[in-house]
């Protein structure tokens, strides 16, 4: 017992000397490149290019985060992590972001001692048709098979909205996502469910797309975002902001092509001048970054509809959810002041 | 016409019958020799035809080699798209190996030949130079891939992936494996309680827990224990793992070996007054080794297989290297090419160490012979 004791006090000490050792900012400048947990490999959010460059939404985010602390968008190192692996890697210092289509729970956040810093992307469950069946609702989904992942969140929400809309349905329980591609090509089920994002990058693996539609019923909420160790909040400020100036830019029109025209003059819109760095932002030396922080960002990366436009347009998903507040979507932007 | 007469038992051995030899007499003993056979060999050639021709069809005739796209191979040719393997047969082969820097793993992949002919083949000329360069060759391969000496670069690990990857992990993990499992082997056998008893602990704990469980071990828990910032980089703690694992088998593979020695070896090396170590070298180890051959191989194979599992860590070899590939909006949905092109790769290198074997199996059959 004594030594078991001893042994969870040293393992505890060492964990704890690595994160007051140094602020996670100075780790990452001092290496001079960022370690970025990627997914291993998720249309439109991550994928390498024929060239062996990762691209995709999330990646951008980590670009973003390497422009804005380091003020170049190439210094990213790259860790590729599965679903099971993701988290153990953050916290065992694999990696200062965790940028991996992350669903935001309170036990992810809390028990996992994780800091998340937002919603880059709202998914939500949803459900995909051939539109040889005309159906234009789930709510028309009575007596439909429905092909559906086993053990996952995925088949609670699919019972959970069927019973209480008191539709009748037929599941078909499959393993993998690749085995319910096969079955649903195949007609064994008229229904595929899965997170909406994934139902339109199978729908684009599929040779004629234009036959399939995703209906407008979203069943569940999967908010997904960047995510960070708990304990270092200048790291976390500093990610969360990076987040914001991205949209804050689309919010103010500043785009990758006008913002080194806009940096230089003085705007009507003194937001615009402060995200910049014309005018003086209260606090941004507590960051530890330089004026030009959002500069970097929105030059090299750009801003969050460059970012979805270029990645998840290809995928045929629309704005919906992820549109600006004053779009009618979900993004609202603290203001920058 | 006259009638030849022979000697009783001189009588020369009259022709076969015709129709009942050459390509002729083949055909009609074993596909037409009754009606239904008949039957069934047309059904089965017209099927074959068919099945043959779609094949053929798929995978060449109709098959599009470059394009920069699904959608453009699907334009020019409705068989195989090969576009997706031949534009990135580069990050299939070297992973994210900078292209600059890939000139490096091309001599180490060559050179390693050169390293291992001594040790595959004993009848090689010169071999005891070789010998001097398979010694000296890890620490060739390990300067020249990881880099940060003599002026190399240094390459991260993340960087690493595809074949490249596949084949640092299996021959690693056999090369280390074999001595280690011989060693737990004897250590097994030994008479000395310590030795046997922390040799059995270690073998039955390494096959008693699956290989993935020890991937997620040396993934997360190992961080856990070591302190931050060490750079004990995931490879090293993959490879230590995959080697402790496939020793445990060889280990009891190589005890079977052991135990099939008639026990009259041991007692005639005793008579001649050999210590252990002696005995171990001169007696027991050649002869089981060599019983043991198709079960090392076998445990070797199985190993250099197990290597995908490290997908489920996050390493891309060529298999996570093909999924990445895949969720590239280009070239989404060409799961069968991709996957068909990753099977082809094991299946050679399988059927390579498969092949040695047997060879290596007939040249030191000698007792049977």
């Amino acid at each position: 017992m004594k030594t078991k004791m001893l042994l969870a006090g040293v393992t505890a000490g060492v964990m704890f000397a690595g994160s007051v050792l140094a602020s996670t900012l100075d780790d990452v400048r001092a290496r001079g490149k960022l370690n970025c947990i990627i997914n291993t490999g998720l249309a439109g959010f991550a994928a390498p290019d024929d060239k062996g460059n990762w691209t995709g939404f999330d990646v951008d985010f980590c670009k973003a985060v390497a422009a804005a602390t380091l003020g170049d968008a190439s210094k990213v190192n790259y860790t590729t992590a599965t679903g099971k692996t993701r988290f153990t890697k953050l916290a065992a210092g694999e990696g200062e972001i965790l940028s991996r289509n992350t669903t935001w729970t309170f036990s992810r956040d809390v028990d996992l001692s994780q800091t998340f810093i937002g919603v880059n992307y709202y998914d939500g469950q949803g459900f995909m048709v051939p539109k040889s069946l005309g159906v234009k609702s789930a709510k028309e989904l009575d007596g439909a098979s429905v092909c559906i992942q086993t053990g996952t969140t995925t088949e609670l929400n699919l019972a959970e909205y069927f019973k209480g809309n008191n539709i009748k349905y037929n599941p078909v329980p499959i393993e993998t996502n690749a085995e319910a591609q096969e079955l649903y090509k195949a007609g064994r089920c008229d229904v595929y469910t899965t997170d909406a994002s994934g139902l339109y990058a199978t729908m684009m693996s599929f040779d004629n797309p234009s036959d399939h539609m995703v209906l407008p019923e979203i069943v569940s909420k999967e908010p997904l975002g960047p995510v960070v160790r708990h304990g270092d909040d200048q790291w976390a400020d500093i990610v969360s902001w990076v987040l914001r100036a991205m949209m804050a830019a689309e919010e103010k029109g500043i785009t990758s092509k006008n913002v080194k025209e806009l940096a230089a003059k003085d705007n009507k819109d003194k937001e615009i001048n402060r995200l910049l760095g014309k005018d003086p932002l209260q606090g941004l030396s507590k960051l530890g970054l330089s004026p030009d922080w959002a500069v970097n960002v929105i030059s090299q990366v750009g801003n969050y509809q460059e970012s979805f436009e270029k990645h998840l347009f290809p995928l045929t998903i629309k704005r919906g959810m992820n549109a600006l507040y004053r779009d009618g979507g979900l993004h609202y932007i603290p203001p920058i002041k | 016409m006259s009638e030849k007469t022979y000697k009783p038992g001189n009588y020369p051995d009259l022709p076969p019958p015709p129709g009942t030899v050459g390509v002729y007499g083949w055909i009609r003993q074993n596909l037409f020799s009754s009606i239904s056979n008949s039957l069934l060999t047309i059904i089965s050639v017209v099927l074959l035809y068919y099945l043959i021709d779609g094949i053929i069809g798929w995978f060449f005739l109709d098959a599009v080699f470059d394009a920069d796209s699904k959608i453009a191979c699907r334009k020019i040719d409705d068989g195989a798209c090969w576009a997706v393997i031949t534009r990135r047969v580069g990050q299939f082969v070297y992973g994210f190996y900078p292209e600059a820097e890939r000139w490096r793993i091309d001599i180490t992949f060559l050179t390693m030949f050169i390293a291992f002919a001594p040790l595959l083949y004993p009848d090689i000329p010169k071999r005891k130079w070789l010998l001097y360069f398979s010694v000296f060759y890890p620490f060739f391969a390990f300067v020249l891939i990881m880099g940060g000496y003599f002026g190399l670069q240094k390459i991260e690990y993340s960087l690493f992936g595809g074949f490249m990857l596949t084949v640092i992990l299996g021959v690693c993990g056999i090369v280390c494996s074999l001595p280690l499992g011989i060693l737990l082997a004897l250590g097994r056998q030994s008479n000395l309680t310590v030795v046997r008893t922390l040799s059995v602990c270690f073998i039955e704990f390494m096959r008693g827990v699956p290989l993935i469980t020890l991937l997620f071990v040396a993934s997360s828990m190992l961080n856990y224990f070591l302190p931050p910032g060490t750079n004990f980089s995931i490879l090293v703690r993959v490879i230590i793992m995959f080697t402790f694992f496939s020793a445990a088998y060889i280990a009891e593979v190589i005890r079977g070996g052991i135990q099939a020695i008639p026990k009259g070896q041991y007692e005639a090396a005793d008579a001649l007054g050999m210590n252990y170590w002696q005995k171990t070298r001169f007696i027991t180890l050649p002869q089981a080794l060599k019983i043991s051959i198709p079960g090392i191989v076998n445990t070797f194979i199985g190993l250099y297989k197990d290597t995908t599992l490290v997908v489920v860590i996050g390493l891309l070899d060529p298999l996570g290297i093909g999924r990445a590939a895949l969720a590239d909006t280009k070239w989404n949905g060409l799961s069968t090419e991709t996957y068909l092109f990753v099977a082809l790769f094991f299946f050679v290198s399988c059927f390579a160490m498969s092949r040695y074997s047997l060879w290596l199996e007939n040249k030191l059959n000698t007792d049977k012979k």
